[in-house]
């Protein structure tokens, strides 16, 4: 039989393996029989894993027929951003000074979906080292969106949104360090959350910058969001920035309704002079169906966010260049050849395996951080934090969930802005203010425009992921849009 | 504050980055560009706000001293792009 992934969400995948209409083994064939019939054009994955998902996919199958209870996530194959180290897989970070690395140890969320019964169908393209919002910035070429080939699909975690809305996987993991899973989920159809700072231990994915960085999930539906959300939130000893919280179930509240939600539209973020008209209007379309269901819609200004942007593109590759300066060609990755001594070892070991975005970020990086630099960048990028963490705490007083787009325009051409590095650092000014405030924010596809996926940001206080993803359960009720590629409702 | 070219050639050396003459003049540049758009901040008067280094606060976080499973030393040099006796392999210190 011939199984289409596009058309199975993790709940149909669980019913078809206890009625036996499928096996876990069955469905990761269908997977990589996908992948093989378009990753040539999308070029979602760095890597698949079939010996990994042919042992994963048999204990399931050994346990449906033993007549176990199943896992959570049983069965679901699943893809993982190429930051994230798996044993029996290479972690490149789409980058050549990582080509032949292989993971020595699991990350833990990785381990945690594995665990809940996950099928690891591989690893995804990336912007390398997280660092882009397009997936261009690969050294093993650029991921290519399944709404239109020509376009990209977002970054830095397009692979993970691609392999989703391609039906190359039910379900991937991605980083956020600046808005790198929800602009991709944005730009193509998917549902793309950013935890709470915190709430997802990043023990093992491979550091970009250490107060921003957290893990989510991808998928097509919000209630797989929250499933996958049940899975990857737990305390962690291994990362010091894990916090310790009760057990939640995500999904417990997801059709409570939006009746009394105060929804807070952020009105300077929304007339930003770089927003598409026409991605506004889905929005606030999105937002009056909010109001028909009993929303309280009210507006809100949040104007420092205005300088999260430059307070962004110091943190960051402030925090880059330190997390960058382990690879030596000592320990792990390209060491150049012939050495005269240590420094010349570090020197061009590193000038040959970064691209050139890496070296922009390290260099950035190292320059705001340098003697007589430090506290007029670093020191006052620290301060527009307080600043922006200030705005969002005086609209949380008043607002449950604050509403922006996800990204300015709808996915833009492949070689469209790679030129120009600071027009595509502006695809982020949405969703960087989220990371500085280390609040926790989910995307939802709300509509098209010519043609392209439009996603809505929805942003919320620390820890108020039930809520979020409530109210992302409504939009995406409400707008009755179910995102489908072209290339995925030829099939 | 405009990056000058001897910055940037200095700014590669503390990043251990041997870029190329061509590297180095781009670079210059495209720093510059960005800088632009950074100095909105440096101009503002912030003089009385607090630095925020992490969102979401957090204590110390420690645990009592105690060994545990880690990383075999097999694993640990499984990536080493050269090894000897167990150990990572540089070449010599200095000229």
């Amino acid at each position: 039989m011939t199984i289409d992934l596009s058309s199975h969400s993790v709940r149909s995948i669980r019913e078809g393996l206890l009625s036996k209409d499928f096996s876990a083994a069955e469905l990761a064939d269908a997977a990589f029989a996908r992948i093989e019939a378009v990753d040539g054009d999308v070029h979602a994955f760095n890597a698949t894993s079939k010996e990994l998902a042919g042992a994963a996919a048999a204990r399931i199958d050994a346990m449906v027929a033993a007549g176990e209870t199943l896992p959570p996530l049983a069965g679901v194959p699943t893809a993982f951003k190429d930051n994230m180290n798996l044993v029996g897989t290479k972690t490149t970070c789409s980058s050549k000074i990582l080509e032949n690395y292989e993971s020595v140890y699991d990350c833990t969320a990785v381990r945690l979906m594995l665990d809940a019964g996950a099928v690891p169908v591989g690893k995804c393209n990336m912007d390398e080292f997280a660092f882009g919002s397009s997936t261009e910035n690969s050294a093993y070429g650029p991921t290519h969106n399944p709404w239109d080939l020509e376009r990209v699909p977002g970054g830095s975690s397009g692979g993970s949104a691609a392999a989703v809305a391609a039906g190359e996987a039910v379900l991937s993991l991605g980083s956020d360090t600046g808005g790198s899973i929800r602009q991709p989920g944005a730009l193509t159809g998917t549902v793309a959350m950013k935890p709470t700072y915190g709430r997802v231990s990043r023990y093992g994915v491979v550091a970009f910058a250490s107060s921003l960085d957290q893990i989510g999930p991808f998928s097509k539906t919000v209630e797989e969001c929250a499933e996958t959300m049940n899975v990857i939130c737990a305390h962690d000893v291994m990362d010091a920035t894990s916090v310790s919280r009760p057990a939640e179930d995500f999904t417990a509240k997801l059709r409570d309704g939006v009746k009394g939600l105060r929804v807070g539209v952020v009105r300077d973020l929304l007339d930003l002079e770089g927003c598409d008209p026409k991605v506004r209007e889905r929005v606030l379309e999105s937002v009056e169906s909010l109001e028909a269901l009993g929303a309280e819609v009210g507006e809100v200004n949040l104007p420092s966010t205005q300088y999260g942007l430059p307070a962004y593109y110091i943190i960051g590759p402030a925090e880059a260049s330190s997390n960058l300066a382990r690879f030596d060609g000592i320990r792990y990755g390209h060491r150049a050849q012939d050495p005269t001594d240590v420094l010349d070892l570090y020197m061009r070991s590193r000038a040959e395996g970064f691209g050139p975005e890496s070296i922009r970020r390290i260099m950035l990086g190292t320059y705001a951080l340098s003697a007589g630099y430090y506290d007029a960048y670093y020191g006052q990028a620290q301060k527009v934090r307080t600043l922006i963490i200030r705005d969002f705490e005086r609209a949380f007083a008043d607002f449950d969930v604050l509403v922006t787009p996800t990204s300015p325009t709808t996915a833009f051409k492949i070689g469209e802005k790679a030129a120009d590095p600071v027009s595509m650092y502006l695809s982020d000014v949405y969703t960087i203010p989220v990371n500085l405030a280390g609040i926790p924010a989910v995307s939802v596809p709300c509509g098209t425009v010519d043609g392209l996926p439009v996603g809505l940001q929805l942003m919320g206080t620390h820890f108020s992921e039930s809520t979020l993803l409530r109210a992302a359960h409504a939009v995406e009720a409400a707008s009755g849009f179910v995102p489908v590629p072209p290339m995925v409702a030829a099939l | 504050m405009a990056i000058t070219e001897d910055q940037v050639r200095h700014v590669a050396m503390l990043a251990r980055l041997g870029l190329d003459d061509e590297q180095i003049a781009s670079l210059g540049v495209e720093l510059n560009d960005i800088l632009v758009q950074v100095d909105r901040i440096s101009a503002l008067d912030l003089a009385d706000i607090e630095p925020t280094a992490h969102a979401v606060a957090q204590v110390n976080v420690t645990r009592t001293d105690e060994v545990r499973p880690c990383l075999s030393r097999e694993d640990a040099l499984r990536n080493a792009p050269q090894q000897q006796d167990g150990a990572f392999l540089i070449p010599k210190f200095g000229a």
